[in-house]
């Protein structure tokens, strides 16, 4: 029989064959994939260990072509530069005297940007994604196709843009945060789930006197936690991710997220910071290792959600 | 209403007596569900503003576009924008580039994905698949500025890469300035990003897999491979071909592709690296060229929903299976 581990979010297969008596060419492959799989995994954690490596080496190490994995003239001197250097005033109407290093400020807007446009994004699309999976709501033979086409057609990147600016949302956070507030493809994975929810449950609900938000909320929301984890880890990769809304709509250094910085000193050449010519290679690791942190903390945590959640897009109704 | 059978069927789904008008039944729908159409008020209003203005505002590609006037342009309809780029040599270039990239891609990411997917599959020691694949997940998160930042890191001259090719007793190469390389870089970084993520609709097709059949495929004395080739791969097919129609719809169009060579390319790797939507925000948010980039997008957006529609009409066809 085949299962859904729930408490490790594994697929795996109970497979009748394990019984038989293995034989030596299945031995035999069993190690040869073994080794391809630790080969894979030493490639795919390579270039994170290179960076972590490279951010406490120092700079002549670097410069003299220290490649290795082990740290060469180990030092935090990097980090503390990284995030001390360069203060810069916030809220200069507020606080004129407030100067905060400009990594710091940089890191607090895209904590800022990921916690709002997240929980803006996972209300506005579930209460989409809801309707939606109410198979027997009329509207929905025309809403289904209205929002599902257009993730095969679209405005394209100059229409949007001119709309955007046309709104007056350029240099503002929601110039950052609406252009991508309700993914219709996160929408459509909600909504498979909310169709699997049994529905008597919600019937019983409205039997005893709630509402349909109620029943949304009091009964549909704790049922979904699996998909609702899952569209939160999402959405919220997608804000600490994003640099390119920024880089078309956040003029103001103060406003931008961390991921644009970095996206100045990586391209180096004609980056608006004239400091980011002179970035090396140490300071430029330091900066992505802590922007990339806290997504590798997190994600191995959900993984058990964002498996099945993403099972279930693949299921054709 | 004069479809007798559709009045029938639409009695049966609905419950509502015969002498109820379409009027009467429109305000009893409504009495019991107006607060899920409240649920729809904002994302359709939302929808309406930023995804189908937008898509209304491709109009500029055929009527001229003043800064601070009307988002839908103004004057004469006109097909000079179109005559423009169709005789543009880099939008032709961003065009064939566009291409290959994507072909290219596809080519070595698809097979090799569904490989890892059956390798994976394999695994007994459920600790251990476990492991390989929260590690095979982990690119798929990162920031493609991130992403870039790395191979950037590992491709420059002090690198890694270099240093192994310096020891090796070749010549150190500058990688990411050269045209020739881009098409490498671009497509091996891409199967490192994608390679673990893109098993997840694999692996779970493989979980619905009936283990009947495997034990029929035992006792009909099949080997282990046999079972994969006769058992696995026939119960996934429908999974393959989902994704390939996917894959092929977006041959054309930017994807993901926009960012990374955006990150990547310089002018000295134009000839390799740009693309159409590389090409779209060169001229349209860099130069100014709203009418002209609006044209050369809405081009590759048509393209891109033929190529999809044929690809699906085909998939229904030969593999029964399709998107909508």
């Amino acid at each position: 029989m085949s299962i859904i581990d729930n408490t490790s979010g594994q697929i795996h297969v109970h497979n009748p064959k394990n019984k038989i008596k293995e034989s030596t060419g299945y031995k035999v492959f069993t190690v040869v994939n073994t080794i391809i799989m630790i080969i894979i995994s030493f490639l795919t954690l390579y270039p994170f260990l290179y960076l972590v490596s490279q951010s406490f080496s120092s700079e002549q190490a670097i410069i003299a072509g220290h490649t290795g994995l082990i740290p060469e003239g180990f030092n935090i001197d990097t980090y503390i530069y990284v995030i001390t250097r360069n203060p810069i005033k916030p809220l200069p109407q507020l606080f004129p005297k407030l100067a905060i290093p400009e990594f710091i400020v940089y890191y607090i807007n895209t904590v800022i940007y990921t916690l709002i446009g997240t929980v803006l994004s996972l209300f506005f699309s579930s209460i989409l994604a809801y309707p939606l999976s109410k198979t027997n709501l009329k509207v929905n033979k025309f809403f289904s196709p209205f929002i599902i086409f257009t993730m095969y057609f679209g405005g394209g990147l100059i229409a949007n843009y001119v709309l955007i600016l046309r709104l007056g949302l350029k240099n503002s956070m929601w110039g950052f945060i609406l252009p991508m507030l309700i993914s219709t493809y996160y929408v459509i994975l909600m909504r498979s789930f909310f169709m699997s929810i049994p529905k008597d449950l919600e019937e019983a609900g409205e039997i005893d006197g709630l509402n349909k938000w109620g029943v949304f909320w009091f009964i549909a929301r704790p049922l979904s936690t699996p998909i609702i984890a899952t569209m939160t880890l999402f959405y919220a990769v997608m804000y600490w991710n994003n640099w390119f809304n920024a880089k078309l709509y956040l003029q103001d250094k103060v406003k931008w997220p961390v991921a644009y910085f970095l996206q100045t000193i990586i391209r180096g050449a004609g980056a608006s910071d004239p400091d980011a010519q002179n970035m090396t290679a140490n300071i430029k690791s330091c900066a992505m290792v802590l922007t990339v942190l806290p997504i590798i903390c997190v994600y191995p945590f959900i993984q058990k959600y964002y498996v099945q959640g993403m099972m279930l897009g693949g299921v054709k109704e | 209403m004069g479809n007798r059978e559709d009045y029938q069927h639409q009695q049966i789904a609905e419950w509502s007596p015969r002498e109820l008008t379409l009027r009467q039944r429109v305000s009893k729908d409504f009495r019991i569900n107006w607060q899920l159409y409240v649920m729809f008020l904002f994302p359709v209003i939302y929808y309406v503003i930023f995804r189908y203005i937008p898509m209304f505002g491709n109009i500029l590609a055929f009527r001229k576009y003043n800064p601070g006037g009307s988002i839908f342009g103004q004057g004469p309809l006109t097909l000079k924008y179109f005559k423009q780029f169709i005789t543009a040599k880099p939008f032709w270039q961003a065009f064939s580039n566009t291409l290959i990239l994507n072909g290219l891609y596809l080519l070595f990411r698809f097979p090799l994905t569904l490989i890892f997917a059956l390798l994976l599959n394999e695994i007994r020691n459920l600790h251990w698949k476990k492991f390989v694949q929260t590690v095979s997940y982990l690119p798929h998160f990162i920031s493609m500025v991130i992403v870039c930042g790395m191979l950037k890191e590992l491709l420059s001259t002090h690198g890694p890469i270099n240093d192994l090719i310096f020891k090796l007793g070749g010549e150190k190469i500058s990688f990411i300035s050269l045209a020739e390389w881009f098409r490498t870089i671009f497509v091996a970084s891409g199967i490192w990003q994608s390679l673990g993520w893109g098993t997840i609709l694999y692996l779970a097709a493989m979980s619905g897999i009936n283990p009947s059949l495997y034990e029929a495929a035992t006792v009909d004395g099949a080997s282990h491979f046999q079972q994969v080739i006769h058992v696995t791969i026939p119960g996934i097919l429908p999974t393959i071909a989902t994704l390939l129609i996917l894959d092929i719809g977006g041959l054309v169009g930017s994807g993901g592709a926009f960012e990374k060579v955006y990150l990547l390319y310089s002018p000295l790797t134009y000839e390799t690296s740009d693309i159409v939507s590389t090409y779209v925000f060169r001229m349209g948010v860099e130069s100014g060229s709203i009418n002209f980039a609006t044209a050369v997008g809405l081009f590759e957006g048509l393209i891109n929903l033929v190529l999809l529609t044929c690809a699906n009409f085909v998939s229904r066809k030969v593999a029964k299976t399709s998107l909508w």
